[in-house]
């Protein structure tokens, strides 16, 4: 770990400014992860600017909708009553992740900006274009089962490891941030970028921009929803596959229905092809297959990670059948619904 | 003294120590302060093997606070002899010696020390010693290196090699009407115990050393500093009076020590060297081994032919060893077996020893080849042990002392409720999942080994006893405690036990599951002594009660002697001292095996455990639900902290089934999942419910008749649960971890 100045930025203005005048200053907030990035000399910031203090950590009603502020903890996203009501899955996402001590510590807009669990990119002694551009991938042809099947480049195959984004993703949350131009909003499918040429940059949000807010749109899918995430152990392990599913029913046909993957990409995974397949047809396996083979028939395994398409397949299958069903996995109850 | 009513001894007693843990009162080895203590911190290589070219630390030196960047080229000189650095339970070979030359042996070898006055200047400088290396390709992968594997030309002490071949195995399996022939393997397990190495070495002033070391056993430390650096015994104090988990990586002294004691000498000056997580990937492991079991047998499963091989990863510089392929013989009757156990070098760290090591290598294999033979001739896998069951230690042809195996089969099999157990694969299921019910033995030596305790009784009626050996979460000051108060018929509360000191009496590293009979004995014994002084006293005492009675009918109880048939009898411990005019009385006791009951008998603890899985059919997801360990080990001093013991292991053999896992880039010869987030052990999520049973078993190999806990609870437990697995499935998964992958695939 490197030496770095240290500010607490009063307002969001201060903030911006603090990170803007140069000194490869990072925000810090919950720092679950940044600070490990540092210990292992991935992220060597020169000044941390403290956030903590800013007024925005508050979940608020907004249009009929939700804006849940980008200090909000994982942990007061995922209990708050609203939340659970009517964006369920994305408070059953949240606690699907890390542990009780992390989400009190980790807060929305660090989860969204959270780096990639790929080994090669903590570990100094190997090659990583994400870490060190140009250095080339130690994954591709590595230890690489828990990498990527989607969209990935000859540069990088790294996930993007959140589980709160892919029901974001799932819900179609926007992101609204601020920066030395001004405020804008990001539909969250375009804030996570995949590695293409330039897999150092996670996201579009510019070096200078802070996360204000994530926005929620007044859907929330109370009624079919569930996120259904297979990993390695039963708790405290990062998705081999998740998927978010959310459902609108009329009867047993499809009237609206969205799904995105995590642990499969550099972003929570969507396939609009694969969700019209939806539109319409009826609540069966047989519907939820057709999709689910859409959507894996664009899959690149690598090496290892052979075992994720197939995964990959069947989980959708189930998550679309626990949605359609009104049987959500549980969180606490391991056994898959 | 007659053999009095023992108020402690088999009864469930909370751990005497638990309150200074959980209040944060106990001290770890990195934990210790000194006044100006200095702070090392160990910077890794980046390749696997090579040398290093160019190591450049004026970067590092320029910071504010950096006191010494050692390297090779500036270490302090020490002993010149291997057999210097041979610590007690040391295989043969080289030892490692931290920045001893240029050469690199493995990833993540320790190439300089940075010591600075704190810890968080010590890393940043760290970060800036520039490195550049002749890189050679490494190898760590055993299967590529087998062909070039070779029996050990020097046996490591205490370590059996297999036995030799009896009848002629590749003849009687080739002639067999049933054959399971397969292999099996597991991934290389790290230890990680919570608390990561870390040495706190105190400068005394006068070249006198203090050590605070994360091990097993201050003694081994001591005699390594006495070995490396050419002190005296009476110059270096090592202690340890706590330790957070070892599982074995705390037998051996640890790279960390040597860095720190070098830099205190160099410096002199105090010094502490706590490793990283990332570090504690660099040392000690559970090997990669091959394995082949060969089973041939009739058409009702009696074994014809037995062969077990095994051939094993080590480093270049040692031959680690450890018993992998002698528990095929040992819990098997059979007329043609053929065992071997061979080595194959690797550009890893040495191997060691970890949790039961070998048995739970070699039995995951045997046990899982067992489930297979009694699928592939029809029999119950309790009935095919059965009818292969063993009364005698074939491998040296010696009886069981005691082998009360049966009774774990019954006793098990009864409480898991075994007999509703439909043996068709994919029999059982429960909505979405299958359910599997699997079961395997488990065995594990029971040993002894010399040690001393000491004990001292004072007028006050409070009792200290303790020696050198480590308390590694085990339990051992509270059974201990309990022996010593049974011993002169105290109080648990009026007994202090003192361990990890090399002040105190010596006696070996905690492992093997030897402390409870060893160190046990030997408090025993020495209270026993206090107890025969004591009793003299009271005996001459004026108008003694205990006048012309013999020390074999007094009791020792509630703080006084009596007569044992007569408690009206009696005089209490402090007047016997008083009229003896002490105001204390002390002893220091020896105790060992007995040989001439070595010689005639085998001494094993047996299991066997049942586990229930069940799993998603589509996912593939396992789950654990149940898993019930019945346990043959002789006379339980304390269960409590016993079943804490079997839980332990139990919990560990889920992880070693499921989960754990060092993922290689053998490319690169480098541990890639080198943390707790990413190397996966048991969470509580994953633990459903664990029931323990201790069957009846009585045990004369020593004076209490235990035989020790610790790792018996692990071994078989891997085979356990992937025979569930295949019941599950239908599908047998022969290499560990068991993971969703292997499950769907």
């Amino acid at each position: 770990m490197n030496r770095f100045d240290y500010v607490r930025a009063g307002t969001v203005e201060e903030a911006v400014q603090a990170v803007a005048s140069g000194a490869n200053a990072r925000f810090i907030a919950g720092g679950t992860n940044l600070v490990d990035l540092m210990k292992y000399n991935v992220e060597r910031p020169g000044r941390l600017v403290d956030i903590t203090r800013l007024p925005l950590d508050r979940i608020e009603e907004r249009d009929g909708a939700l804006r849940i502020g980008a200090l909000a903890t994982n942990a007061a996203v995922a209990y708050d009553e609203r939340v659970k009501d009517r964006y369920p899955v994305l408070s059953s996402a949240i606690l699907a992740g890390a542990t009780g001590q992390l989400r009190n510590a980790a807060t929305t807009g660090g989860n969204l900006l959270q780096r990639t669990r790929c080994y090669y990119f903590y570990d100094e002694g190997t090659p990583c274009n994400k870490r060190l551009p140009g250095s080339g991938c130690g994954a591709i042809g590595g230890v690489n089962r828990i990498h990527a099947i989607f969209g990935t480049s000859d540069k990088c195959i790294a996930t993007h490891p959140s589980d709160m984004c892919v029901a974001l993703a799932a819900l179609e949350a926007t992101v609204r941030v601020t920066g030395p131009s001004g405020e804008r909003t990001i539909p969250l499918a375009e804030f996570h970028r995949l590695p293409g040429d330039e897999p150092e940059r996670d996201t579009t949000l510019s070096a200078d921009e802070i996360v204000l807010s994530v926005d929620l749109p007044a859907e929330g899918f109370a009624g079919h929803y569930t996120y259904l995430k297979l990993r390695d152990r039963l708790s405290y392990a990062f998705a081999l596959v998740s998927v978010a599913a959310v459902m609108e029913l009329d009867g047993q046909t499809i009237k609206a229905a969205r799904f995105a993957l995590g642990g499969v990409a550099h972003k929570p995974w969507r396939n609009p092809e694969a969700e019209g397949l939806l539109l319409g047809k009826p609540a069966t396996r047989e519907t939820f297959a057709a999709a689910a083979d859409r959507v894996v028939s664009e899959a690149t395994p690598h090496s290892e990670n052979g075992f994720k398409v197939e995964l990959a397949r069947r989980a959708i299958v189930r998550a679309l059948e626990q949605a359609a069903a009104g049987t959500p996995q549980s969180q606490t109850d391991k056994r898959i619904a | 003294m007659a053999s009095s009513p023992e108020p402690y001894f088999g009864t469930a007693r909370s751990r005497v120590d638990g309150p200074a843990k959980v209040t944060g009162q106990a001290k770890y080895a990195g934990e210790f302060e000194a006044r100006d203590l200095a702070h090392g911190y160990v910077v890794s290589s980046g390749i696997t093997r090579g040398k290093i070219a160019v190591i450049d630390t004026a970067e590092a030196e320029a910071v504010p606070g950096v006191i010494k960047v050692l390297t090779h080229e500036n270490r302090p000189r020490t002993a010149w002899l291997d057999y210097n650095y041979q610590d007690a339970v040391a295989p043969p070979g080289s030892p490692f010696r931290a920045l001893y030359d240029d050469k690199i042996h493995f990833s993540g070898q320790p190439v300089a020390l940075v010591v600075a006055e704190d810890f968080e200047t010590a890393r940043y400088a760290a970060s800036l010693v520039k490195l550049s290396y002749e890189a050679e390709e490494p190898e760590t992968d055993v299967a590529r290196k087998r062909d070039l594997s070779y029996t050990p030309p020097m046996k490591r002490a205490g370590i059996k090699p297999p036995p030799k071949p009896w009848g002629d195995a590749d003849a009687a399996f080739d002639g067999a009407p049933v054959k399971v022939q397969q292999e099996y393997r597991h991934a290389i397990e790290f230890h990680n115990p919570m608390e990561p190495h870390a040495s706190t070495v105190i400068w005394e002033g006068d070249g006198r050393l203090t050590v605070y070391d994360k091990i097993q056993g201050v003694s081994n430390s001591q005699g390594y500093l006495t070995g490396v650096f050419g002190l005296k015994k009476d110059e270096v104090r090592v202690l340890n009076p706590y330790l957070g988990g070892g599982f074995g990586s705390g037998l051996r002294p640890q790279y960390q020590l040597f860095l720190a004691v070098m830099a205190a000498r160099e410096l002199e000056r105090s010094v502490r060297v706590t490793l990283t997580r990332d570090q504690m990937f660099t040392f000690t492991h559970r090997p990669d081994v091959l394995q082949t079991v060969s089973l041939g047998a009739g058409p009702d499963g009696a074994l014809q032919a037995l062969r077990h091989d095994a051939v094993s990863g080590t480093s270049r510089y040692e031959d680690y060893q450890e018993v992998v392929v002698n528990w095929s013989a040992i819990l098997y009757r059979c007329e043609n077996v053929a065992l071997t156990y061979k080595l194959t070098h690797l550009d890893l760290p040495t191997p060691g020893d970890m949790r039961a090591p070998g048995a739970v290598t070699g039995v995951f294999a045997l046990e899982t080849a067992m489930d297979e033979l009694a699928y592939a001739t029809g029999q119950d896998p309790i009935a095919l042990r059965l009818k292969n069951y063993s009364e005698r230690d074939q491998t040296e042809d010696k009886p069981f002392g005691s082998k009360e195996l049966r009774a774990c089969f019954a006793e098990g099999a009864e409480r898991f409720g075994w007999s509703k157990r439909t043996p068709e694969p994919r029999s059982m299921r429960e909505g979405k999942e299958l359910v599997g019910w699997g079961m395997a033995t488990g065995v594990w030596e029971s040993l002894m080994q010399q040690s001393s305790a000491q004990a001292t009784l004072t007028a006050d009626g409070k009792l200290v006893v303790g020696n050198s050996t480590g308390d590694i979460g085990t339990g051992t000051y509270t059974i201990l405690t309990q022996i010593a108060a049974d011993a002169l018929g105290l109080r648990m509360e009026d007994v202090t036990t003192k361990l990890g000191d090399t002040a105190l009496a010596e006696a070996p590293v905690a492992g093997g599951s030897w402390t409870a009979a060893s160190s046990g004995t030997a408090v025993m014994k020495a209270c026993r002594t206090i107890a025969n002084q004591v009793f003299t006293m009271a005996r001459r005492m004026d108008h003694s009660p205990l006048a012309n009675v013999d020390f074999d009918r007094v009791v020792f109880r509630d703080g006084r002697i009596a007569v044992a048939d007569d408690p009206t009898r009696s005089v209490s411990l402090a007047e016997a001292m008083k009229a003896g005019g002490v105001d204390r009385v002390e002893a220091t006791e020896s105790a060992g095996p007995d040989s001439s009951h070595q010689k005639e008998f085998s001494a094993y603890t047996h299991s066997a455990i049942f586990a229930e899985v069940k799993i998603d059919e589509e996912l593939g997801q396992v789950r654990v639900t149940r898993v019930v360990s019945a346990i043959a080990a002789g006379k339980v001093i304390n269960p409590k902290t016993a079943r804490s013991q079997i839980l332990g292991g139990v919990v560990m053999g889920i992880g070693g089934a499921l989960e754990e896992e060092a993922m290689l880039d053998h490319r690169l010869g480098r541990v890639m999942n080198h943390n707790l987030g990413e190397y996966h052990v048991p969470v509580h999520a994953d633990i459903y419910d664990i029931d323990v049973i201790f069957v009846d078993e009585v045990d004369k190999a020593n004076p209490m008749g235990v035989k020790g806990l610790g790792e018996i609870g692990i071994v078989g437990t891997m085979a356990a649960v992937a025979n569930a697995v295949f019941h599950a499935t239908g599908k047998r998964i022969r290499e560990l971890p068991i993971t969703i992958d292997k499950i769907i695939g």
